[in-house]
């Protein structure tokens, strides 16, 4: 890895890492007496780590001009690495979250295992640290290649994997310790939520930078959805978090907005993190690696582009149908539920151009587990979004919100569209980065397909069941004209739904570590081919200056 | 270079264009996406001039139709209270009254058990039998009286809360606070055990100092018959129901370091009518349990 870098690259990382180890001991001395010292200290061994890392490489001898002649592709891989660690670290804790609900003393007795602080180490680790990983990877990969441009240089593509890969650290270890700004998806505190500033905007910037180095005259409809990622969780993170520290050396602030206004801030970046980080990013994987999969042309670029249209601007006004019923004024209400429904017809859009681009490559979605995964994930896809807008109506909302029919439905988005289109997009690049003619075992491919599928179905159909009945016992009445139900009541009646879905979760583990151990399997197999990229290269020429 | 082709399998031209192997269709937008585009736009405009929808800075469009959550919010609920009129009944008659009255009994045991699931429940249990610290209520004496009217006073006030007329109890500390010495407090904890015959039993020697320290240290509170006295809030030593638990460590963990429970106050936080309801549900729960 180090000695891909130039000299100047090297200096470069040092200096980087220096000031990080600084601002990590200043931290740890500052605040000393809170958590917030002891994630300065865990910034400073990073660093550390990182410094020593460059020093153990830094006399190896440069690389040369030639690497203009290939991608550059060495973060694509530690990041499908760092993808597969934390989607099996996150799926881990989400299954024991749900063992806790129907075992609520599974805990250990301890502050950092209670459930309100392994919920969002659950979140964070599958969303963040498993689909961010996966989107940094797989979009490095697909803008070289579409872009048919390098990376324009070595250095900040592994800052930005690198630099997201601290955050999620941080971010989950705050957690334990008890750190949160209580905002679903945001939790993290302010100076973690600084760092992510940082790393987010040198990856805005490096990917404008590949885009401006393009030998393609037109920008592929995946970088349109990578760019709309980046550009929108950019702005989502920046207003959401606005927030005043207590002091600069303790970790507790708090949030600019209050009352309603904080609540709709919160899901104006909640639902926009749905739909441009766990949607947006993972259309892009599907537009590269699923028509290339599948050796079929796209079935129609007028529909990417309504869709991708429909989807950036339509999804911008739904975030409000999270708050129907609240003290959030009906106006607003309307215009989320209304926006809701038309976003429908461009989801669908999408969901119909994958599907419909699979036309004549059938037979191979029987036998490729890795093209069927992308083909169920945008069947998920189409059935989640369908979903979400029938949710969004006020008057099935009052019925299904706060209830686990909520947690079903992401749940169809999060395992059945965003992990499955992951996961086959994942196993379709191993081999070609790797440079192997296949995966490892194509067997446990199949395996973790039908796990995946398995655990989904039996996760999703629980979480219908359990939030419907949940939502009727809550809404029913007795002779007496009161509440047929307490709350515990409907706690029993769920018991077993629980336990069906922990179990189904448990499935979905067990494919991810399958899963793992075949792309490990797979790194591991010796090269069969002798170095023949095989058009694979950017068409590049050397750049004055480079 | 963009050179279009047509595509064998489906027909349509491709756009010409190619990014590493993939091509795009300029296959049509199908009709049915730009129909049903246009049907959720239709849907929307209606809904947006029926309802309120569209900020006009200080004041919103209210819609044709002129529905506003929050007086349908209070429609519905007097609706339902207007569904629920024994409510009223409950409201204005005597708990004796009520009790001898099946209808109304019936309504609060349905009502009841929802309410005691919803506020109680949590520390008193499902089926109001109590738990280590938090007395079983279906049986045994009651700590603070169990007249119907007695138990609404306790649930308005609760036990050392913050509401001003809280029941305040406190059993002393007698071993930490130094009153009597450790083997004192263990013939106490013998003797107080005895009175319920619990085994393993004390040495008679222990359980007969026990009684004279008793006499002289606990009457105040317990009684000379040690059965309480619900003025206080002192337990009933003689039954076979202990709050904090009746093993010899437990008592005499109790006796050592004394105990002072806690009960919520319920004022403000429940209805007078919901107070009198659970005061009812419990005494009938009493009664049906016997």
């Amino acid at each position: 890895m180090i000695a891909e870098l130039t000299k100047n690259e090297r200096n470069g990382a040092l200096v980087i890492l220096a000031v990080l180890t600084v601002v990590g001991l200043v931290m740890a001395v500052a605040g000393y007496a809170d958590p917030f010292g002891i994630h300065g200290g865990l910034v400073a061994i990073a660093a550390l780590a990182g410094i020593f890392a460059v020093i153990s490489g830094y006399f190896a001898p440069e690389p040369t001009l030639a690497r203009f002649g290939e991608y550059y592709d060495t973060p694509s891989k530690i990041g499908i690495g760092l993808a597969m660690a934390w989607a099996v670290f996150g799926l881990f804790v989400g299954d024991w979250v749900a063992w806790l609900l129907a075992y609520p003393n599974a805990t250990f007795d301890a502050g950092w295992s209670s459930f309100g602080r392994l919920r969002p180490v659950h979140t964070t680790g599958v969303i963040f640290g498993f689909g961010g990983n996966a989107l940094i990877a797989t979009s490095f990969h697909v803008m070289q290649r579409t872009c048919r441009a390098r990376l324009p240089d070595q250095l900040t593509p592994l800052f930005v994997l690198f630099g997201y890969n601290l955050f999620c650290i941080l971010a989950v270890t705050g957690y334990l310790m008890g750190l949160t700004q209580s905002k679903e998806y945001a939790e993290p505190e302010w100076y973690v939520d600084l760092w992510l500033v940082v790393v987010w905007v040198t990856y805005l910037v490096l990917y404008l930078r590949l885009l401006a180095r393009r030998r393609e005259p037109h920008i592929y409809v995946a970088n349109w959805y990578y760019l709309a990622f980046i550009v929108v969780v950019a702005m989502l993170h920046v207003v959401n978090n606005l927030a005043v520290p207590i002091s600069f050396y303790e970790a507790k602030s708090y949030s600019l907005f209050s009352g309603v206004q904080d609540a709709m801030t919160e899901w104006w970046y909640g639902h926009n993190a749905v739909a441009f980080f766990l949607t947006s990013g993972f259309l892009g994987m599907m537009y590269y690696y699923l028509p290339k999969r599948a050796g079929r042309p796209i079935f129609s670029y007028r529909m990417s582009i309504v869709s991708f249209w429909g989807i950036t601007f339509f999804y911008m006004w739904a975030g409000s149908h999270h708050l129907h019923y609240t003290a959030l004024p009906q106006w607003v209400q309307t215009l989320g539920m209304t926006f809701s429904l038309m976003l429908l017809i461009p989801s669908w859009g999408s969901a119909g151009n994958a599907l419909l681009t699979l036309n004549g490559a059938w037979g191979r979605v029987r036998d490729d587990a890795t093209l069927r995964f992308m083909m169920v994930a945008a069947v998920f896809y189409g059935l989640t979004t369908f979903e979400g807008s029938f949710m969004a109506i006020r008057s099935v909302n009052s019925l299904s919100h706060y209830t686990d029919w909520t947690i079903g439905h992401v749940h169809a988005g999060a395992l059945g569209w965003v992990a499955m289109i992951t996961f086959g997009s994942i196993y379709a690049l191993v081999p070609w980065l790797w440079k192997r003619e296949g995966m490892y075992s194509p067997r446990a491919v199949e395996v973790h397909f039908w796990l995946a599928l398995g655990g989904t179905l039996v996760y999703v159909l629980a979480m219908w069941n359990s939030g419907i009945i949940q939502g009727l016992m809550w809404r029913t009445y007795n002779d007496s004209g009161t509440l047929a139900y307490s709350f515990v009541d409907s706690v029993v009646a769920m018991r077993p739904y629980y336990i069906a879905r922990a179990i189904g979760g448990l499935m979905f583990l067990l494919g991810a570590i399958v899963g793992s151990w075949n792309i490990w399997m797979t790194v591991r197999m010796p090269a069969p081919v002798p170095a023949d990229a095989g058009g694979d290269q950017p068409a590049i020429a050397l750049q004055a200056g480079e | 270079m963009a050179v279009e082709e047509r595509d064998p399998y489906s027909g349509w031209m491709t756009t010409g264009h190619e990014w590493n192997g993939i091509k795009e269709l300029n296959t049509p937008v199908p009709r049915a996406v730009w129909f049903f585009l246009g049907l959720a736009a239709l849907f929307s405009l209606g809904y947006w001039i029926l309802m309120p929808a569209w900020p006009l800075g200080r004041d919103y469009t209210r819609g044709l139709l002129g529905l506003d959550q929050r007086e349908i919010v209070a429609k519905s609920i007097a609706e339902a209270a207007a569904d629920r009129p024994w409510l009223g009944e409950i409201a204005n008659k005597d708990f004796p009254v009520i009790l001898a009255d099946p209808r109304l009994m019936a309504d609060i045991r349905q009502t009841g058990r929802t309410l005691f699931g919803d506020n109680c429940a949590a520390c008193h249990g499902q089926t109001a039998q109590g738990g280590p610290g938090f007395p079983n209520l279906t049986a045994g004496s009651w700590l603070w009286g169990g007249d119907p009217a007695d138990i609404a006073e306790t649930i308005r006030v609760g036990i050392n809360s913050a509401n001003p007329d809280s029941r305040t109890s406190q059993m002393m500390a007698f071993g930490r606070d130094e009153i009597l010495p450790r083997t004192d407090v263990e013939a106490v904890a013998a003797y107080v055990r005895s009175l319920s015959n619990l085994r393993p039993a004390g040495t008679q020697a222990q359980i007969e100092a026990g009684k004279a320290l008793f006499a002289a240290n606990c009457t105040t509170c317990h009684g000379e018959d040690a059965k309480g006295n619900q003025q206080v809030g002192a337990p009933d030593l003689t039954d076979r129901y202990w709050i904090y638990g009746s093993d010899l460590q437990t008592v005499f963990a109790t006796v050592w370091g004394g105990r002072q429970g806690h009960m919520p106050s319920w004022q403000g936080r429940l209805s007078p009518t919901d107070i009198k309801i659970l005061a009812l549900y419990l005494t009938d729960l009493r009664k049906r349990g016997s």
